[in-house]
């Protein structure tokens, strides 16, 4: 399979505070890649740097051999290219559901309107939400808008899709739904890198796992051999932190 | 420098004592406002508090109070204290009397819409807390309510200030003798040996309110933004 | 209560009210005008014009109105520039409600969450469409209140107009009070045209508060 993003030395500081060291990976078409850390380990800005929503300081990141960060130039290619969903959702409030979907295809991609209208309920129908395209953002609840702005980033074609822990701020009843949606892509070969804090579903859905400490990556996996054998007394102090004793 | 100063009208203000009489003038609005703010904030917060028990009769008094307060201009109203009230009573108001009545009829309605305001913004969930922790309700307000409120009352409280001085340059309209009105009557009486007297002067009052005003309103905003987080 | 000295007064409060609103809305549409151009400026922080308009907001926002138009009425003139007593109660409303509205447009275009931003970003938005799109209509949403909160307040400033010889309700009122002495009569009349002119728009600053909060953003 051939590689679709690539990431060489990425070096990432806020105010000389280095937050992401020498950080590298590369990601095939049609692979899930699952981040996991503890909180601030620099797993959310890692992603913030690949769409180029955060300024680096070294190294380089590449989709398909073009370098998309650092270099401000025409990063609005690249966002049609890169979809993220966002752990706040960030529905645009003063718009209906399928409005929300439909604003960036019709304003960025200059597609037709019908079409993206029948392509955005086609896609609400599929994560069940049809019936709630003419509601606002408001009368959502939070798994039923994470999966609205999952259908957003969708209906950009995408090459590859980037998670920031997209269940963190959800009641646990409905993190399920939304993984589904997630389970369902990762199905159809969709590439995409997720940072999250669901072990169970890390395990589920990845074809490999990322550990992230301290901006670094730590540990590198299969699903099997990281939660079977994993190899580093960190990351092994961190997946102890999620049992009871 | 002299021409220029001439020509732009500031000349009279050095002659004699002006710059001291429109000092003074302003020390008269000041007066005013000052007396207003204290007696409005303390019957504002009375009413305020009154307002956010939710009594029904009190709060259909005093929301018809509020939208008079909303609709009227303090222009008319000083006209009808002023004027009506004379007429229809019989007595004799001063003006200076009959403006801090207006003002501080304005201002307790402004002051009591914050005070509810402020009151009702506190989650219902710290009333609840209280009272489970078995606080009777005025321990609550004294130790719980208050300090959360008045944070975000004294920028408010201190921004009704400026409004109330600004809203006191209304008084020359009814006779007193403020900033303005002796602005006046210095043009009047160096309309001959300054005919542009009338350009300094009030580019004069104009930087006076703007100097009374403006450090009070800085200091609201700065105090706003402090406690804010 | 003499009501035949209220039925001749009318046509004459009939006429200084349509005045009043004439004047009164037009300086207001001058002051919606300024102030989202300065707002506009001040969001962008576009160099030496934000620190003018900000100077411009701090000094007609902290001084009142009877004073600016004094020094546009009777001021300005000395230095050559002449305007109608009309003209300057328009002006003056204007410039002292754009300070008014370039602050509450300015806060309600900061309002917006920067994740409102990032997401947008994010779909390929560019900077003026997230502007167009996103930015502004939230924040005329959010500013709403505080828009019509400033009409009314502009509406009740024009009550000094008579201060610069402008033939307005007060003037009429106080005109026709030192002629006839009928005060009650006079002033009961410029209540009344008050509440006219300010209680439809209170009324309807409500109902759009209403329709807005609750509407657009559906609850």
């Amino acid at each position: 399979m051939e590689d679709i993003l690539k990431i060489e030395h990425l070096h990432k500081a806020f105010d000389g505070f280095t937050v992401l060291e020498d950080v590298n990976l590369t990601v095939k078409k049609g692979e899930v890649t699952v981040v996991i850390g503890p909180s601030g380990c620099g797993k959310s800005t890692f992603l913030r740097c690949i769409n180029g929503l955060e300024d680096i300081q070294d190294g380089r990141v590449l989709l398909h051999d073009e370098v998309i960060n650092p270099n401000k130039k025409d990063l609005r290619s690249t966002h049609e290219k890169i979809g993220m969903v966002f752990q706040s959702y960030d529905l645009f409030p003063h718009k209906t559901i399928i409005d929300n979907v439909a604003l960036a295809p019709i304003k960025v991609q200059k597609r037709k309107k019908e079409d993206v209208y029948k392509e955005a309920s086609e896609l609400l129908d599929r994560v069940g939400l049809l019936a709630k395209k003419d509601s606002f953002p408001r009368q959502l609840s939070g798994g039923q808008k994470q999966r609205v702005a999952i259908v957003r980033a969708l209906i950009m074609h995408p090459e590859i899709l980037l998670f920031d822990e997209v269940t963190a701020a959800l009641d646990p009843e409905m993190v399920r739904e939304v993984l589904e949606v997630i389970l369902s892509l990762a199905k159809e070969g969709r590439t995409m890198l997720i940072v999250t804090h669901e072990m169970d579903f890390a395990k589920a859905v990845a074809d490999r796992i990322l550990f992230m400490d301290g901006g670094h990556i730590v540990e590198e996996g299969s699903p099997e051999e990281f939660f079977e054998n994993t190899k580093t007394d960190r990351a092994k102090r961190f997946l102890d932190s999620f049992k009871y004793k | 420098m002299n021409a220029f100063f001439e020509k732009l009208g500031f000349d009279v203000l050095l002659k004699g004592n002006n710059m001291l009489r429109l000092l003074q003038g302003l020390g008269v609005a000041l007066r005013i406002s000052v007396i207003s703010v204290v007696i409005s904030i303390v019957l504002g917060i009375i009413l305020g508090v009154l307002m956010a028990q939710k009594n029904k009769v009190i709060n259909v008094i005093a929301k018809i109070y509020l939208e008079i307060v909303r609709i009227m201009p303090q222009m008319v109203l000083l006209f009808i204290v002023y004027f009506g009230i004379t007429k229809v009573l019989g007595i004799n108001m001063e003006a200076e009397k009959a403006s801090i009545i207006v003002f501080t009829f304005w201002g307790t309605a402004e002051m009591s819409d914050l005070v509810r305001g402020s009151l009702i913004s506190i989650p219902k969930t710290q009333y609840e807390s209280s009272e489970a922790l078995g606080f009777t309700k005025s321990q609550m307000y004294m130790y719980v309510i208050i300090p959360q409120t008045i944070r975000r009352l004294i920028p408010l409280s201190i921004n009704l200030i400026t409004r109330m001085i600004k809203t006191t340059s209304l008084v020359m309209m009814i006779g007193i003798v403020e900033v303005l009105k002796v602005g006046q009557q210095i043009i009047e009486a160096n309309r001959k040996t300054s005919p542009n007297a009338a350009f300094g002067i009030f580019a004069t009052v104009f930087l006076l309110y703007f100097i009374a005003c403006w450090p009070i309103s800085q200091l609201s905003k700065y105090l706003e933004r402090r406690w804010e987080n | 209560m003499n009501t035949e000295a209220i039925v001749s007064y009318l046509p004459l409060y009939k006429e200084a009210f349509v005045l009043t609103i004439k004047i009164g809305w037009l300086g207001i549409a001058l002051a919606f005008a300024i102030g989202i151009v300065s707002a506009f400026i001040l969001y962008f922080n576009i160099p030496v014009l934000s620190k003018v308009i900000k100077a411009y907001v701090e000094l007609f926002r902290n001084t009142p109105l009877l004073v600016q138009l004094f020094f546009i009425y009777f001021g300005l003139p000395k230095m050559g520039i002449d305007i109608s007593s009309q003209v300057c109660g328009c002006l003056g409303l204007g410039l002292l409600g754009g300070s008014y509205m370039a602050e509450t447009f300015r806060s309600g275009l900061c309002a917006i969450a920067n994740t409102q931003i990032e997401s947008a970003t994010a779909l390929g938005m560019s900077k003026s469409q997230i502007f167009i799109h996103i930015i502004l209509p939230q924040a005329f949403t959010i500013s709403i209140t505080a828009l019509i909160a400033n009409v009314i307040f502009l509406l009740k400033e024009t009550s000094v107009f008579s201060a610069i010889s402008l033939m307005d309700l007060m003037f009429t009122a106080k005109d026709l009070i030192g002629l006839y002495y009928n005060t009650t009569e006079c002033l009961l009349l410029l209540v009344l045209f008050y509440i006219l002119m300010l209680l439809p728009v209170s009324f309807l600053g409500n109902l759009i508060e209403k329709k807005v909060r609750f509407g657009i953003f559906g609850d």
